[in-house]
């Protein structure tokens, strides 16, 4: 293991050990690609807990597994296979719920779309030379070895989820909130649906190469919901959300630097902290209100 | 003939009892819209069993203890009318708990022992040609008991979950109902773990009662077809997986039991 290697320790000199976390290339890396994913996931994840998709993130954050799996079967790049599989998935679902009114919100199809890519991802993993180890990775991430392509490959990303849900923001808010009205407005609620989930697999397949296809869905879904907790006004609660998944990534890329423990389970606790934390504070706050 | 070799009935025993539990489990999980629930408890599962490989000892312990406290959690965050866990609820805990599994696996790595990582695929992926005489057994046991729990509890169960409103206003507990159907999922995916593994046990959950759903609109013939079919799925996947040894049988299960839901989908 390369961590037992570098094995950092902690002293007393908070601003001494803040500034050790560049000393390494793959520290740095992890720190920008963790905030590139961190900025992604939680535009993305905030209009997921609003729409009640959680289920739909999830399996597209899975989805990104066989992709992974079937590229490294093929001799391609892992990411882009399970950035092309996270697409075809929220295709997937989108033509499967558009039949109801409400796309991708029947929990059937997308547990069988779920099903049906671990599955496939299992047998690319086991006909792969047989190393299903190598699916943990693809599963929990490692995100010590980042390289600056990658970092490319995550900021593009980025970019493209921030400028597309900026520009259907208020329209898409409209239409998750009373998809009704809206449409009777005059908003396409179905197609916004259908961009919505390929936006939504598109930041879960970025978000995998950083915790892992399994994790992504940890930085989806838990800021949101903290910030949610805590605020109903959208504008704040977005910028809440930001915050919260920016904060949880760093504090968490940090403790795991100096810590044994992995950087997934970190995360997770930290963002499980905040959002426990926000929920008693606004129960708390309408008991004394 | 590979019927003949102990672990292929070992294999059969257990896969059929356990196949048989999540059909008419996975009925009740379509018909009340808990996929994402059962989702989350197999992923729960995986977490119990991989601390109970990282304390060392028996992972079905940790598989059950695990399942059984976090459908309790969640049946207790649910909301009162239904019954059911809010959508964000259930996320937030399933991705704390995975991040759980991630230490757990981490940990059982790093044991002298040595074989953590393995067995964290196992658990991950299932190994139901690896199951001995005395597990295979005990699977089939507890996967009666969850058949048998289902049937007991059908009636009330189907009232409260097609309209939980007036199955209240007519005395049914509705919450405690939910309470005990969750727990029953929970163990039936501990228990479905053995066989296909934590990743893969949704589709033995959710494929069979979609396809039953589209065939039958009566519940009780649903049930039992949900059930026939997952067992049928389960005897497929191990046949195919015998005849073409080179796919792993987690893998031919799974497809079998999607082509059965595939299929009346496609007709309908």
């Amino acid at each position: 293991m390369s961590v037992a290697v570098v094995d950092p320790r902690l002293g007393w000199n908070l601003v001494e050990d803040v500034r050790r976390l560049f000393d390494y290339a793959f520290m740095v890396n992890a720190l920008r690609a963790g905030s590139l994913v961190a900025v992604t996931a939680a535009l993305v994840g905030w209009f997921m807990v609003l729409r009640r998709q959680s289920f739909a993130g999830h399996t597209l954050a899975v989805v990104g597994f066989p992709g992974g799996a079937g590229a490294v079967l093929v001799g391609a790049s892992a990411p882009v296979g399970s950035f092309v599989f996270c697409v075809l998935g929220a295709a997937v679902l989108a033509v499967a719920g558009s039949r109801r009114d409400r796309p991708a919100t029947d929990g059937a199809t997308i547990g069988l779309v779920q099903a049906a890519a671990l599955a496939c991802g299992f047998l690319f993993a086991t006909l792969g030379g047989g190393n299903v180890n190598a699916a943990g990775s693809l599963l929990f991430g490692t995100f010590l070895g980042i390289t600056g392509r990658e970092v490319g490959l995550l900021l593009g990303v980025a970019i493209v989820a921030v400028v597309t849900l900026s520009a259907l923001a208020r329209p898409l808010l409209f239409a998750s909130v009373d998809p009704d009205v809206a449409a009777a407005r005059g908003i396409r609620v179905r197609a916004l649906s259908f961009v919505f989930l390929l936006l939504l697999a598109v930041a879960a397949a970025a978000a995998a190469q950083i915790t892992g296809a399994l994790l992504v869905f940890a930085l989806l879904v838990l800021p949101a919901a903290t910030a949610q907790a805590l605020t109903t006004r959208p504008a704040r609660s977005l910028l809440v959300t930001v915050g919260v998944a920016l904060a949880v990534t760093w504090l968490g890329l940090a403790i795991a630097y100096y810590s044994p423990w992995p950087v997934g389970f970190w995360i997770t606790t930290v963002a499980f902290g905040a959002y426990v934390a926000a929920r008693g504070a606004a129960t708390s706050a309408r008991r004394w209100a | 003939m590979i019927v003949s070799e102990e672990f292929f009935r070992n294999a059969l025993l257990a896969g059929t009892a356990i196949a048989a539990a999540c059909g008419l489990v996975g009925y009740f999980v379509v018909l009340r819209g808990q996929l994402f629930a059962a989702d989350a408890l197999s992923h729960v599962a995986f977490t119990g069993a991989v601390a109970a490989l990282a304390a060392g000892i028996d992972l079905r312990i940790g598989l059950f203890a695990a399942v059984v406290a976090v459908s309790m959690l969640l049946g207790a965050l649910g909301d009162r009318e239904r019954g059911r866990a809010d959508d964000v609820v259930i996320g937030s805990v399933f991705a704390w708990v995975l991040g759980l599994g991630v230490l757990f696996l981490s940990l059982a790595a790093s044991r002298p022992a040595g074989s953590g990582g393995t067995a964290g695929v196992s658990v991950l992926f299932g190994s139901i040609l690896g199951l001995d005489r005395s597990q295979a057994v005990t699977a089939a046991v507890v996967a009666v008991g969850v058949g048998v729990a289902i049937v007991a509890m059908a009636r009330p169960l189907l009232f409260a979950s097609v309209d939980p409103a007036v199955a209240a206003a007519r005395g049914v507990p509705v919450r405690l109902v939910g309470l005990a159907f969750l727990v029953v999922l929970g163990v039936s995916a501990a228990e479905a773990t053995q066989a296909v593994g934590a990743l893969l046990l949704l589709a033995l959950l959710a494929a069979p009662g979609v396809a039953a759903r589209r065939l039958t609109t009566h519940p009780y013939r649903g049930l039992a077809l949900a059930a026939g079919l997952a067992v049928v799925g389960l005897w497929v996947g191990l046949a195919l997986s015998a005849w073409i040894p080179v796919f792993p049988p987690s893998f031919t299960i799974v497809a079998a039991l999607l082509l059965v839901a595939a299929v009346p989908s496609a007709i309908g």
